[in-house]
């Protein structure tokens, strides 16, 4: 074994892998891995688990492996098993693993309260509570128990809601059933925007 | 498509390698035109009128599959004599109401059983009302904007055994009605109105033809170019009938592909947070008197069809809620469903928020501040609510409104004057949750909890189930009925995990259904109307047959056909293609070899092929149904289109529809033209329209708002942004909001590459940098050269990549059948910045002065108060009645030009284009009628 090959020089490696048909002239493949390349691993070789999953932005609904190591997620990639995406992922769908990682995300309660200037922190407990006073305040507040003519309504105008279309069925399925349990009508989507 | 839906476009490009040809039809030139076949610019909105110029090429040119068309569709069903056309009351449909701006739909009916008809499955006496559905002449209210929704158009109904003439000659068959309708759409009309040359026409038109047939078939695919108008349906209808008469529906490389545009945005669709539908696309029930389970199962669905077992679904869906409860005797909790008098979509919603009458908002993962049509009144609605819940994974712009919104900048709202009271509630990922989402061709796929939400994050699951378990809590004892609706809800969900997050498992099993003894059902054929079968959503029943997780099955692609029948779960019952009956002949067979998917095994005595079946599995082909059927059993062996209540598709609809049987084109609610198919009609004239301070409408043919805007989306950015902008690669692949425009307007206006432009509609201004690009051209159309912008619609002024809101010069104006708002608009283009503060409120009223509009500043005094409505009609009554601008409103009848000089900004100067004479705008034009 000659000693250019254990020299870490790019374009000698490169000229040698050619001359010996082990690798490329054009500088890919197998001449430009280095010692340093080889001994990088990637993260989703080291994840402890692989979830499925499947890419929140367009509709096209492409697979996506998600790589989770010491409960936090490391990576997200395309599923090659997808028959509908291949394995491809657009660059929204590649930039998945910073949509669940942001360092701009908002992981806690925040209140502004009535003509409030800043926001202020609140237990989540709490915040369950007081909204549930004020669903209750609005939906009398806005009662309708018939119209002018009599027939029954027995609804509220007192909230509303529009929801986005990254929710799950599961979730717009329990929207729409206590929502409607309320009285509720003004219950809306995206899906009409 | 490949700008916004890049990876499923692979399969076009697939489709393209194995000869298909490509035809993108777009104003702009975009990455789907680069690799396209044949790139077609048209005029933002016109889109009818290039459909309609493909339909007439196909009739008058004999082109249609004919035998497809005489059994499939409803082409030989004689229409009432009492029917009047566009052809005969100069762009108008028969039955419209100038007052109440709506159709009467019962001329539009078939001619034998007319009067059934007219009801569309209601009974005669309340025949001629509400539209949509065949509706109530006993509720004006309701009239005046109909049910809504265009989703429950198959609701609609046909008296049984109409009257045909499979020749196709009677002069008041579909066809010939149709042909008539779409004879004015000739080559040159299609030229004058959407810029397109004859040539290119001919070329579509052309290919089309040639690979439509038994042996080839054509796929149409859209997005919100065609759902974005006000007259949005009827330009997706234009393209059903074009499919439909050129034998493309229910077959493989068919069809008509709705390229939705979020991740579950179908599924938000199928189990509706939509106010005018139930789960499954049942109607939601519209006040009416005596209104009862059986008056609603009789008058609001089909009778025959599939929708002919409407009461199984919806009794099951009332025993999914509320369990033991639901009995027979109580009809099964029917009256606790709370009725409908109006149009309660999401923007009437917000002018009732401006105008205090809606305490509360929950905003849901959206971003309705920068993603709605004119988000200045959408945070007017927030500052003027009491309360807004805003559950996110950032600081989206919604929830910060108060702090650093733009209407603290110019001055129009202060901080410490709004009263609103906001929760900022976290969400979970969607790698932190378990759950559904239904993908643009229907299907189910499950996405795994990866791990757990860090903090106060929360799924929605959890925080729906949390407040719906306080909410009981709170009124348990309570001894007012309007509270049973609640207190027997079936909310019983076990909870997992240290946050007690809610089995979505459980959820989705609910949602599939149970049968009588409490095990899976295999689908909605199973359901009963009797009470001894659950389903929350009638078209997911199956998503859990066998007791199986159905939508987590994700064996790989490589191990299946085509179809990947293993690989989630799409509605109905696993079905990939939709009506697929059509795929086979009248007798069973298929039309081609080639073109194969179903077909009938006489033999075996059932439908069989390479997907599952949409029709009855041992109907047999020369199936004739006995007089007075009901249900699917009404439906002849020769009936592809099963929800259907005669089986056929419809060519023209008798009923169903808002504005109209068959489509008509009209100006988008702005237009720098006249119309030139219908000079007397401009607009839909059953477009919704709200002339409040905020949303003024450009006049038309303004020469103080000369240019055309349309809205767009970038591979790089999701919707308002909350979740592409707030991420470094996406921010800084797409890293500021920018207008294209085509070197000829560059040069006319003085814009340059790279710098700025502002950007004057009657609702505000925004900034943009510049892109000069021949990717936009202008038209020659009606004999002018309309020059087009082209606007990005994802950035708002929070995150790392910020800019104006393409939704603050956007006005709301709506489908009459689906309360859509219309993202094509006009305004003026300058070069430079847009000005600060308050000079940015007297910039826009100086163009609206010039406009002849209302000033409208005094709009400041919203201000942490009511914002003062502009004009009569213009919000809500309190029964609901339909807000828009009545004919005595403001400033009516104010004529462009004839306002103040504009005098503020430098930039608001005259227009310098050359186009002169009178262009006055009478209201009474807007409103559709004649000039």
């Amino acid at each position: 074994m000659s000693v250019i090959e254990h020299l870490p020089w790019p374009l000698l490696r490169q000229a040698v892998a050619a001359r010996r048909g082990t690798g490329d002239a054009l500088g890919r493949g197998a001449a430009v891995r280095s010692r340093g390349t080889e001994a990088k691993v990637a993260r989703t070789a080291t994840a402890d688990r692989v979830a499925d999953s499947i890419c929140p932005f367009c509709a096209v609904g492409c697979g996506q492996k998600v790589y989770v190591k010491d409960e936090k997620v490391v990576q997200v990639e395309g599923d090659p098993a997808s028959p509908i995406s291949r394995g491809r992922l657009c660059p929204k769908g590649s930039a998945s693993t910073q949509l669940v990682t942001s360092p701009s995300r908002v992981t806690t309660v925040k209140y502004r309260r009535p003509h409030g200037t800043e926001w202020e922190d609140l237990d989540l407990d709490v915040a369950m509570e007081m909204i549930a006073d004020r669903v209750l305040d609005a939906r009398r507040k806005g009662w309708q128990e018939t119209d002018e003519s009599g027939r029954h309504l027995r609804r509220t105008l007192g909230f509303a809601s529009l929801g986005g279309a990254t929710l799950d069925n599961e979730e717009n399925y329990l929207m729409k059933k206590v929502y409607t349990a309320l009285g509720a009508v003004q219950v809306e989507n995206q899906a009409r925007i | 498509m490949a700008e916004a839906h890049p990876v499923g476009f692979q399969w076009v490009m697939e489709a393209k390698r194995k000869g298909a040809t490509i035809i993108h039809v777009d104003p702009r030139f975009t990455r789907t035109s680069a690799v396209a076949d044949l790139h077609v610019p048209i005029r933002a909105g016109s889109d009818i009128a290039f459909l309609g110029g493909l339909v007439n090429h196909v009739l008058q040119g004999g082109h249609e599959f004919r035998e497809y068309v005489v059994t499939y569709t409803n082409a030989a069903t004689i229409v009432s004599e009492d029917f009047r056309d566009t052809e005969d009351l100069e762009g108008l449909f028969s039955g419209y109401d100038e007052e109440r701006r709506a159709y009467d739909p019962s001329s539009w009916q078939y001619a034998s059983g007319a009067t059934t008809a007219a009801s569309g499955q209601r009974d005669p006496e309340q025949a001629g009302g509400v539209q949509l559905q065949g509706g109530s002449s006993d509720s004006a209210d309701q009239g005046s904007q109909g049910p809504g929704g265009g989703d429950s158009l198959s609701t609609g109904g046909v008296p049984e055994r109409p009257e045909r003439d499979e020749t196709l000659q009677d002069p008041r068959c579909v066809f010939q009605v149709l042909k008539r309708h779409f004879s004015r759409y000739t080559p040159e009309m299609v030229e004058e109105t959407c810029g397109i040359a004859p040539e290119q026409l001919a070329a579509v038109a052309d290919a089309l033809v040639r690979n439509s047939g038994r042996e080839r078939t054509t796929a149409l695919a859209y997005a919100v170019g065609w759902t974005h108008h006000t007259v949005g349906a009827q330009m997706i209808r234009t393209a059903a009938i074009l499919q439909t008469l050129l034998g493309n529906i229910g077959r493989p490389g068919g069809g008509i592909l709705a390229l939705r545009g979020h991740a579950s945005i179908q599924g938000s669709t199928d189990i509706p947070t939509l106010f005018n539908n139930l789960p499954g696309y049942l109607p939601m029930p519209y006040a009416r008197d005596g209104l009862d389970l059986d008056s609603y199962i009789e008058q609001d669905t089909a009778s025959t069809g599939f929708w002919g077992n409407s009461r199984a679904y919806l009794v099951s869906m009332l025993k999914s809620w509320w369990g033991d409860a639901a009995t027979a005797e109580n009809d099964f909790c029917f009256d606790r469903i709370p009725r409908l008098t109006g149009d309660h979509g999401t923007y009437q919603t917000v002018l009732d928020q401006i105008a205090g009458k809606v305490p509360g908002y929950f905003v849901v993962g959206q971003n309705p501040a920068v993603g709605s049509a004119n988000a200045r009144l959408q945070r007017l609605g927030l500052a003027n609510s009491e309360w807004v819940v805003v559950r996110d994974l950032q600081m989206i712009e919604t929830a910060t409104f108060w702090k650093d919104g733009p209407e603290i900048e110019t001055g129009e709202l202060r901080t410490e004057d709004i009263g609103t009271e906001v929760f900022f509630m976290p969400s979970a990922n969607h790698v932190e949750k378990d759950g559904t989402f239904t993908n643009t061709q229907r299907l189910l796929q499950w996405h795994h909890k990866a791990v757990e939400p860090p903090d106060d994050a929360r799924s929605e699951l959890w925080f729906y189930f949390h407040l719906g378990r306080i909410l009981r809590e709170r009124l348990a004892g309570s001894t007012d009925p309007n509270d049973r609706a609640l207190l027997d809800l079936t909310w019983d969900y076990s909870t997992e995990g240290s946050h007690a997050e809610p089995s979505a498992e459980e959820v989705l099993r609910e949602i599939s259904g149970t049968g009588p003894d409490g095990s899976a059902v295999s689908g909605y054929t199973e359901l009963k109307a009797d009470g001894s079968t659950r389903s929350g959503c009638w078209i997911y029943s199956g998503a859990y047959a066998d007791e199986v997780n159905q939508t987590a099955r994700r064996k790989p692609g490589w191990e299946q056909d085509l179809t990947a029948a293993e690989w989630g779960w799409a509605w109905p019952a696993n079905r990939r293609v939709l009506y697929n009956r059509a795929s086979a002949d009248p007798q069973g067979k298929p039309w081609s070899e080639r073109k194969k998917l179903v077909w009938w095994d006489e033999d075996a005595g059932r439908w069989t092929g390479d997907d599952i079946p949409d029709f009855e599995a041992t109907k047999r082909p020369d199936y004739v149904p006995p007089a007075g059927a009901k249900g699917p059993d009404a439906l002849a062996g020769t009936d592809p289109f099963v929800m259907q209540a005669d089986g056929k598709a419809w060519l023209f609809a008798p009923s169903g529809v808002a504005d109209g049987p068959m489509p008509s084109h009209y100006e988008p609610t702005e237009s720098p033209i006249g119309n030139p198919v219908y000079p007397k009609v401009t607009y839909s004239p059953t477009r919704q329209d709200f002339d409040v301070p905020g949303n003024r409408r450009n006049p038309a043919r303004s020469r103080v708002y000369p240019f055309v805007f349309t809205t767009y989306r970038l591979t790089e950015h999701h919707t308002a942004g909350g979740m592409s902008r707030t991420l470094p690669y996406l921010s800084e692949l797409q890293p500021e909001m920018f207008c294209e425009v085509s070197p000829e307007l560059a040069r006319m206006q003085g814009l340059d590459h790279m710098g700025w432009a502002t950007l004057t509609s009657g609702r505000s201004a925004i900034e943009a940098r510049v892109m000069v690009t021949e990717r936009m051209r202008p038209l020659r159309v009606g004999g002018e050269v309309v020059h087009q912008i082209g606007l990005p619609w994802h950035w708002g002024p929070n995150g790392l990549s910020t800019g104006d809101a393409a939704n603050e010069i956007v006005e709301i104006a709506l489908d009459a059948n689906t309360h859509i708002q219309d993202k094509v608009g006009t305004c003026d283009i300058r070069p430079g910045r847009r000005p600060r503060g308050p000079a940015l409120v007297e910039h826009v009223a100086s163009y609206r002065r010039r406009a002849g509009l209302p000033d409208d500043r005094d709009v400041a005094s919203a201000r942490g108060g009511t914002l003062v409505p502009g004009g009569a009609g213009a919000q809500a009554d309190p029964d609901g009645t339909v807000a828009r601008g009545g004919p005595g409103g403001p400033a009516k009848g104010a004529d462009e030009e004839s306002g103040g000089s504009g005098t503020a900004h430098p930039g608001s100067d005259g227009p310098t284009d050359d186009r002169g004479g009178d262009r006055s705008d009478h209201r009474t034009d807007h409103r559709g009628s004649t000039a």
